[in-house]
């Protein structure tokens, strides 16, 4: 059966179904990225020593996968744009490089743990690595399972676009905004660990 | 060509159903997205894990009562790494007692609950189709399932059984417990995400898929208790998964999250890193569990709030207090949670902080009972078996959260903290409180599920029976309690001189819960009876006023036939003038 | 059958408004590039921790509502989101302060 608002908005919200969902869901996100950024405080606050972040990790590594996280951000909001102008083509090639960023995103993470575990820098060394690594796995996940959704979009569900048109703009956008709070995420993580 | 879904579901909808191709068993009635089979499957999933964490309570009751005595017929069954030669381990206790709490909390009240009553009822409350999501529905009780799983194969895993370090999971020692630990963690993580997926379609649901007419004060209060229900749901539950991820790698992966420097287990000292924090675990945990105690009484208290005013024929008192009570509650549930670590060695002034929230929070709990209660004032009332159960539920309700007071203040919280007293306060809301508020949701909407109505005879032998030995078991838990008994003990406080006098009230304890036991079967009977010989009834036949009656008993996939609408508030009973008792919400 | 998403219907903006919107990106990245530069500068020098943490937050909490703003569309979000993420807000912050000031209110425990 038909399920109301699902493509078009209720009059008194404003809203879709999918958009308070997705919304609805990146709040629990924030309350999970919560919980292990207030585990950092704690244990950060009651160490003896910590070790400055430049010390333990790869900065000029972090800081290039920082632009390419922003740089996705930027082509899956302008993806989503290009579904509003009705440009199907164009949306493709945005969304493809959304999904080609975060494929440099993970492969420059895979470098990065590959180098530590080399040197036998691993989670149970210290606390610092410890919240380093399931901080940034945790994000990783999110990157991974958000690239998996933007996929689908880019590929089998793009048949969407021919039979409903709004709806698949939607969920292009609700798929995007996952991706800016994996972004949004990595902005805050990227200076609590490599820099602070 | 795309219809851009139109607003309502049309009168047409009977044909409209037959032109879809016919459902296979399989996606009608196992993986099917409507949400009344999903609340079934909810609902029955949940009194399943009831029954199984109830048995594992009775066992444990034999070691309470009668510490050290043998039953061998059950040794020759559990085996002798539990029970060698017919008595029980105190490892074993341990396990049972770790799984009595998880399995109730987590796999029995809150899927019947919320998961249960929630989805069947939900929708059909604000006159919506369906679910905003059900296909995430489906998947919610899928994750669901398979953390039920999760759990129950702990039992039988080879390395040591279930997890043993109690609900709470508190660390270090669950960060050195056998495998069945890791186990709770990882079917912890599929419960967590069930809830999650639940409590943002219920959110959304609520909002958008309401009848036209249904503003948020015209909401029968169940449905404002699942709404707030939903959002502690939705806030409180993630931080318990990171902190489970963060135990899955103290226990996998060698770190020190919560393992502090210098730790010795018997005799070893720990070669982990340390530097790490116990209190960090408890905070993570109890950031959750606390809201948790909400979401287990407020659907409950949105049961009971129904059942009163359909039973008295006349509106609910002080609805408005209610609602705002309700959502002041919500909100101060999320900044409570360390009255449970009054023992910690907090300093005052964040004692004195968590004291006085938690006293503040008491004030929202009583609005709301004193409202049920005066509700009953001038009211016509019929002594059904929902009724009863609803009518018990008050008392019980009052007791539990009165005796809740002390523990909240954090002086009078070091006699008592982590004593029995704690253990029968929290029964008293949980289980004469929230579960009998469930069963008479079970009576009270079986009709609507059915098309038939369960027995009022063996509902009234359930009743009368479950309340006497609800509070012939734990009334005497806060003597024993306020004696000095601790919580956890294999033996009931058997080994402790100071305990002696108040042992026997184990004994009279046990009894209590094995008679309880045998109070369940009549209504188990009954469940299973009253689906082909109860009497059969109509749409409406409690004379209810809210939406849901005005479907047919059980409703069809989409529920109603033409698009229904609220004109009015959801308890117009004995309105003067009117020709009947009752003004239904839905009618014109 | 019109072949682009029709704006009524998701109640957005009109064509007109997107390459509005479009300028609006590209200067939003430009942004975050410039803070992404300044924050790894900053770290440079250095400077004694509990100033460092202050500039890195105030750096990535601009960074954040810029994301948040401009990709997200926060900036013109209906009230109900906004109540959302208000609530969400609130209990964020209890997160992040009542542990550590509880814990450090007590005996630390090492």
């Amino acid at each position: 059966m038909d399920i109301p608002y699902t493509v078009e908005i209720r009059r008194d919200t404003g809203l879709t179904n999918g958009k308070i969902g997705i919304w609805l869901f990146l709040a629990s996100e924030v309350m999970l990225f919560g919980a292990l950024f207030a585990s950092y405080i704690l244990i950060r606050t009651g160490a003896p020593s910590w070790p400055r972040g430049d010390t333990m990790l790869d900065v000029p590594l972090a800081t290039l996968n920082t632009i390419v996280l922003i740089s996705s951000s930027v082509t899956m909001v302008m993806a989503w744009a290009s579904l509003m102008r009705g440009r199907f083509g164009t949306f493709r090639i945005y969304m493809g490089g959304t999904i080609l960023l975060g494929f440099v995103f993970l492969i420059v993470k895979y470098f990065e743990y590959s180098a530590h575990f080399h040197e036998g820098a691993l989670p149970h060394t210290n606390n610092f690595l410890a919240i380093y690594y399931t901080l940034t796995g945790l994000h990783g996940l999110h990157v991974f399972g958000g690239m998996v959704v933007n996929a689908y979009f880019w590929g089998p569900g793009a048949k969407l676009w021919k039979t409903n048109p709004t709806w698949f703009t939607n969920r292009v956008e609700h798929s995007g905004l996952f991706w800016h709070f994996v972004d949004l995420v990595w902005i805050f993580l990227f200076p609590t660990l490599y820099l602070l | 060509m795309s219809d851009s879904g139109t607003v309502v579901t049309h009168p047409s909808h009977g044909a409209h159903e037959v032109h879809h191709e016919e459902l296979g068993f399989w996606r009608k009635y196992v993986f099917s997205t409507d949400h009344k089979v999903i609340g079934i499957q909810y609902a029955v999933t949940g009194l399943l894990f009831l029954l199984f964490g109830f048995s594992l309570m009775m066992l444990m009751r034999w070691n309470l009562a009668y510490p050290g005595a043998a039953l061998p017929w059950l040794g020759a069954i559990l085996g002798e790494a539990r029970m060698p030669g017919g008595t029980m381990l105190p490892e074993f206790y341990n396990e049972l007692g770790a799984m009595h709490g998880t399995i109730m909390v987590f796999l029995g009240v809150v899927p019947l609950a919320v998961g249960g009553f929630g989805n069947f009822v939900l929708p059909l409350q604000i006159g919506a189709p369906d679910m905003a999501f059900p296909k995430i529905n489906m998947l919610s009780y899928w994750c669901l399932f398979l953390g039920g799983i999760t759990m129950l194969a702990s039992f039988v895993i080879p390395a040591g059984g279930a997890a043993q370090s109690g609900w709470t999971s508190y660390v270090p020692l669950s960060d050195i417990a056998g495998a069945g630990q890791t186990w709770w963690l990882v079917g912890m993580v599929f419960l967590i995400t069930s809830s999650l997926l639940g409590a943002l379609n219920f959110i959304t649901t609520t909002i958008q898929l309401r009848a036209k007419g249904l503003t948020f004060l015209r909401f029968p209060f169940f449905v404002w208790a699942q709404f707030v229900t939903a959002f502690l749901l939705l806030l409180a539950f993630p931080p318990l998964e990171g902190a489970a991820v963060m135990q899955l790698m103290d226990r996998v992966a060698g770190t020190s999250f919560f393992l502090p420097s210098g730790l010795v287990v018997s005799g070893q000292p720990l070669t982990n890193a340390g530097g790490g924090n116990p209190l960090l675990w408890q905070h993570l945990f109890w950031f959750l569990a606390h809201p948790e105690v909400y979401v287990l009484i407020l659907p409950g208290m949105g049961i009971v709030a129904e059942i009163i005013a359909n039973n008295t024929r006349k509106p609910l008192w002080g609805y408005r207090s209610m609602v705002y009570s309700l959502i002041f509650l919500g909100f101060m549930s999320f900044i409570v949670w360390a009255h449970h670590m009054f023992m910690t060695g907090m300093g005052t002034a964040m004692a004195a902080f968590f004291q006085t929230t938690t006293m503040i929070i008491s004030i929202p709990s009583v609005v709301i009972l004193t409202a049920l209660i005066i509700s009953l004032w001038g009211g016509s009332i019929r002594f059904n078996t929902p009724m009863l159960f609803a009518l018990a539920f008050l008392p019980m309700f009052g007791i539990g959260g009165l005796t809740g007071l002390p523990l909240g203040l954090n002086i009078t919280d070091i006699p008592l903290h982590d004593t029995y007293y704690v253990i029968a306060h929290f029964h008293y809301v949980v289980a004469p409180g929230t579960i009998f508020a469930l069963l008479a949701g079970v009576y009270y909407w079986y009709p609507k599920a059915t098309g038939r109505m369960m027995n009022e005879t063996l509902g009234k032998i359930h009743f009368a029976g479950s309340l006497v030995c609800m509070n012939i078991i734990f009334m005497p838990m806060f003597i024993v309690g306020m004696a000095g008994v601790s919580r956890r003990l294999a033996d009931g406080g058997a080994s402790y001189d100071f305990a002696q006098p108040v042992l026997h009230w184990n004994v009279v304890s046990s009894w209590g819960a094995w008679t309880l036991a045998l109070f369940q079967l009549p209504f188990i009977f009954n469940f299973f009876w009253s689906i082909w010989k109860g009497e059969k009834v109509g749409d409406n036949p409690w004379q209810a006023t809210t939406i849901e009656w005005s479907a047919p008993s059980p409703p069809p996939h989409g529920n109603f036939i033409g698009a229904p609408a609220a004109y009015r508030g959801p308890y117009e009973y004995s309105v003067p003038g009117a020709p009947k008792d009752f003004w239904p919400q839905y009618e014109a | 059958m019109s072949d682009h998403a029709t704006t009524s219907m998701t109640g957005g903006d009109h064509a007109v408004d997107i390459d509005k919107h479009v300028r609006i990106y590209i200067t939003v990245f430009v942004a975050l590039m410039v803070l992404t530069i300044v924050t790894v500068a900053v770290s440079r020098f250095h400077l004694p921790v509990p100033i460092a943490v202050t500039v890195a937050l105030i750096v990535a909490i601009i960074k954040g509502s810029l994301v948040a703003c401009y990709f997200m569309h926060l900036i013109s979000e209906k009230k109900l989101i906004y109540a959302v993420l208000a609530v969400t807000a609130f209990f964020f912050v209890a997160l992040m302060v009542l542990p550590v000031v509880t814990v450090h209110d007590g005996f630390w425990i090492h």
